[in-house]
């Protein structure tokens, strides 16, 4: 027989050539393959929350081998000594199990709720980084909008997710929410028996949490984060203002193959990361919090940092009970307290802030679409209005844990109940007015180094004796010696090394770059001149 | 009451003036009897109940003697002479018994170095042999509970006596103490301490006296055998339990854990973030 040669450097070549004679997918393809993302720290923030997902499902797929979603009661006898021979529902005995007899189940479980808390974080902080630089604004708002949803799915996720193990912790965080649930009015009861099939516990409560949690609400994060993503591609990446950089283009490294070698590594990273603090970190021990039963509660229960700031809000809110004449149903119809800081005040933190790329456009009266970011120090409105609500989620999320510093720090429990009541309506508008200052002071110091040029921290004597320093202007100067520079929304030089003066500046992270990468060609980018001869400054 | 209207006393003694004086000393005579069967009675009585003799201290075993000499030292400042109590400073200690005694002193609570919300746990001041002999002075003075002798621990041997004792302590201990043993805060600047450093006996004893803010679980609340089973638990399983998850984060629960994700992940992340951003 004769032996074909084969080419196998057209191998790939002819594979790709035979896909895209049967699907037609090169056109497609190809623009998403080459679809340039900007390069910039705060743009991979997202990314976490991504990665983390998938570290989720991952370890989340494993734990469902193994878990039980039942509230029959059973005694244990599992390998946990201290706690053989006690009653206890199903799920808590099979969650003990899975953490003690089942080979990596506690590492699994506990990286499982290390990426979980991972993820909520890296959806903030991505926030934090879209609100602060005004990527929400048009076209972007409907993406907004559905982050918000993705951290609400988040939050029911993370909170489904805690309750599952039945563990005594996890009992009372279950009671709150149906006491919660119970608030509502006209509807309260009817959403809790309908969700508890009855009276708190009940009996089903487990297997429809264990539906929702591994099924329903990851099915919704899946199918928005694909939205999310999609909407990404389709609208085009923000970037920030600078050299070359539109509203038309976008200037950074093609998704492939650059981008996505570097997302794998950031992947591998982010995964590392939830291992090692899934390895060396103990969470939410259950073994310790033993089985829930209706009598055990313990000191310092609270929920996942997320919730935390509902728990704070509940603390910090006075027993006012509204009681009243609903329509003819009688004197007495109560409006328990818990009502307004756990269904009011997240209703209100779902709207505003899903309603506030609308209120800025309107106020602002700008209904222009943006693709350049803004720095967070040129729109000092909005910059001081999200550090007053993150100092309102702080001090909310810090009186949730407000027993504990109270205990840790020698406190009275009282005096922190009563510095979260008024730090809570006198920290955001003092955190306003602070960060209103500082942004207007960046301002300045920017337009000062444009018009004055940047410090060289040379001290000169003038033949009559004053001191003056010498400053290295940016751009030719007039004859009062101030430069004329437009402010470009982008960094101002401040110091010398970054214009070249000094050594040659050292790039790298840990380790110098030996041979610095060569910047990417983009149409817009001007041409790099050679540097030119060092004189001494004089002026 | 009539009878004691000034008008009725007048007109009494108007007509004790008019009888005649054979009656006065009659009534003296029964005076003097009356006084000597009084005396009597009350001498014999004297003679046979030695507690109500001149002596005001009681009689004190030499231990006692010696705990009333560190009490006289160190405590009657604030609990006053023969441990009455000083309004406003400290309260009587008649009653409380010796394991109230050997909790505090023995944990370094009493003496107190200031008045605050609730005595904070410190050096002891007195050794084992002090701290005994206060408590028997006070368990002389006035009775009440003590920490009986022997194990205080449940029997080895039963594989569920920790399995119960955690049941029990997570009904009465954890709603304070925390699930993890290690204190919480209450109202006010009190506190249910960490039980991280108690003795066998000074658990024992806090649950028998409810030191402080704790409240008293009495032999009626949990039964002897039933506190050992507790203590069982603490010692030999909870302060045992080497968290097989990792570093236990002080074990305070999702405060800790939420403070780690964001000091410890999310901190490694955007430095990552940094240092692949600036790679390009």
């Amino acid at each position: 027989m004769k032996r074909r040669k084969v080419d196998v450097n057209a191998v790939p070549g002819k594979v790709a050539g035979g896909l895209d004679e049967r699907f037609q997918a090169a056109t497609p393809l190809r623009s998403i393959l080459n679809k340039v993302f900007p390069d910039h720290w705060s743009f991979l923030l997202g990314e976490i929350a991504l990665f983390s997902f998938i570290v989720l499902i991952l370890t989340g797929t494993f734990l469902t081998f193994f878990y039980t979603p039942s509230l029959t009661t059973v005694t244990y006898d599992g390998s946990y000594a201290p706690l053989r021979g006690v009653h206890m529902s199903e799920a808590y005995a099979s969650s003990l199990n899975l953490s003690f007899d089942v080979r990596g189940g506690l590492i699994m479980r506990q990286m499982h709720h290390w990426a979980a808390l991972t993820f909520v974080a890296a959806i903030v902080v991505h926030m934090f980084r879209i609100f602060f630089t005004g990527a929400f604004r048009k076209p972007r708002e409907t993406n907004w909008i559905i982050g918000l949803t993705l951290f609400w799915l988040g939050f029911l996720n993370g909170f489904t997710g805690y309750s599952l193990p039945d563990d005594a912790l996890s009992g009372t965080g279950l009671r709150i929410a149906s006491a919660i649930m119970l608030s509502i009015p006209v509807i309260g009861s009817w959403v809790t028996t309908s969700i508890f099939n009855g009276e708190f516990p009940g009996h089903v409560i487990m297997s429809r949490f264990y539906i929702a949690h591994v099924f329903l609400i990851p099915l919704a994060l899946l199918a928005l984060i694909s939205v999310h993503l999609g909407l990404v591609f389709k609208q085009k990446h923000t970037q920030w203002p600078g050299p070359g950089r539109t509203e038309h283009n976008v200037v950074g490294e093609r998704f492939v193959p650059r981008y996505t070698i570097k997302q794998g590594g950031f992947f591998m990273i982010v995964f590392g990361v939830i291992a090692l603090m899934g390895g060396l970190f103990q969470i939410n021990p259950i073994w310790l919090f033993g089985p829930y039963e209706a009598y055990t509660v313990s000191a310092a229960s609270q929920p996942d940092w997320y919730v935390m700031f509902l728990d704070g809000s509940t603390r910090l809110f006075p027993a006012w009970e509204l009681r009243f004449d609903l329509w003819g149903w009688g004197e007495g119809y109560t409006v328990p307290p818990i009502f307004w800081p756990t269904v009011v005040l997240p209703g209100l933190l779902t709207v505003l802030p899903m309603a506030y790329p609308f209120i800025e456009a309107r106020l602002t009266k700008d209904y222009r679409s943006h693709n350049l970011l803004q720095r967070p120090r040129d729109v000092p409105a909005r910059t001081s209005l999200g550090a007053m609500a993150i100092a309102f989620w702080l001090v909310l999320t810090l009186s949730g844990g407000n027993d504990v510093i109270a205990d840790k720090f020698h406190i009275s429990l009282n005096a922190m109940t009563w510095a979260g009541r008024i730090g809570l309506l006198l920290a955001p508008p003092l955190a306003y007015y602070i960060t209103y200052r500082i942004c207007l002071g960046l301002q300045q110091h920017d337009r000062e180094v444009l018009a004055h040029g940047v410090e060289t921290g040379i001290i000169r004597r003038l033949p009559d004796g004053r001191f003056i320093e010498v400053h290295q202007p940016l751009a030719p100067v007039d004859d009062e010696g101030h430069g004329h520079l437009e402010y470009a929304g982008w960094v101002v030089p401040k110091k010398m090394n970054r214009l070249g003066a000094l050594a040659p500046a050292i790039r790298g992270f840990f380790f110098p770059i030996e041979k610095p990468a060569e910047a990417p060609v983009s149409p817009g980018h001007p041409p790099v001149e050679p540097k030119s001869k060092r004189e001494e400054i004089t002026k | 009451m009539t009878s004691d209207t000034p008008g009725g006393l007048m007109a009494r003694l108007r007509r004790r003036r008019s009888q005649p004086r054979g009656r006065v000393r009659r009534r003296l005579g029964t005076v003097v009897r009356l006084t000597l069967a009084l005396t009597l009675a009350g001498g014999v009585y004297a003679v046979f109940a030695p507690g109500l003799s001149a002596d005001d201290t009681p009689q004190l075993s030499t231990a006692a003697e010696e705990g009333k000499a560190l009490f006289d030292q160190s405590c009657i400042s604030c609990h006053g002479r023969n441990a009455q109590g000083v309004p406003d400073r400290g309260p009587s200690l008649i009653g409380v018994g010796a394991a109230a005694v050997e909790f505090q002193v023995s944990t370094g609570r009493m003496p107190m170095a200031r008045q605050e919300a609730q005595a904070p746990r410190k050096p002891a001041m007195f050794d084992d042999d002090q701290t005994r002999q206060l408590a028997q002075y006070i368990q002389e003075l006035g009775g009440g509970p003590q920490v009986p002798e022997g194990g205080l621990r449940a029997p080895q041997g039963d594989e569920e006596t920790i399995a119960r004792g955690g049941n029990l302590f997570r009904i009465n201990c954890s709603s304070c103490h925390a699930f993890g043993g290690g204190g919480g805060a209450l109202s006010s600047g009190k506190y249910a301490p960490s039980l991280s450093e108690a003795t066998d006996k000074q658990l024992y004893a806090a649950m028998l006296t409810g030191p402080q803010n704790m409240p008293v679980f009495g032999d009626n609340q949990l039964t002897p055998d039933q506190k050992k089973e507790i203590i069982s638990y603490v010692q030999e399983s909870l302060k045992q339990d080497r968290d097989p998850g990792g570093w236990g984060l002080g074990r305070f629960g999702p405060v800790t854990e939420g403070l780690a994700i964001f000091l410890v992940g999310i901190v490694l992340l955007v430095f990552t973030a940094l240092w692949i951003a600036g790679k390009s």
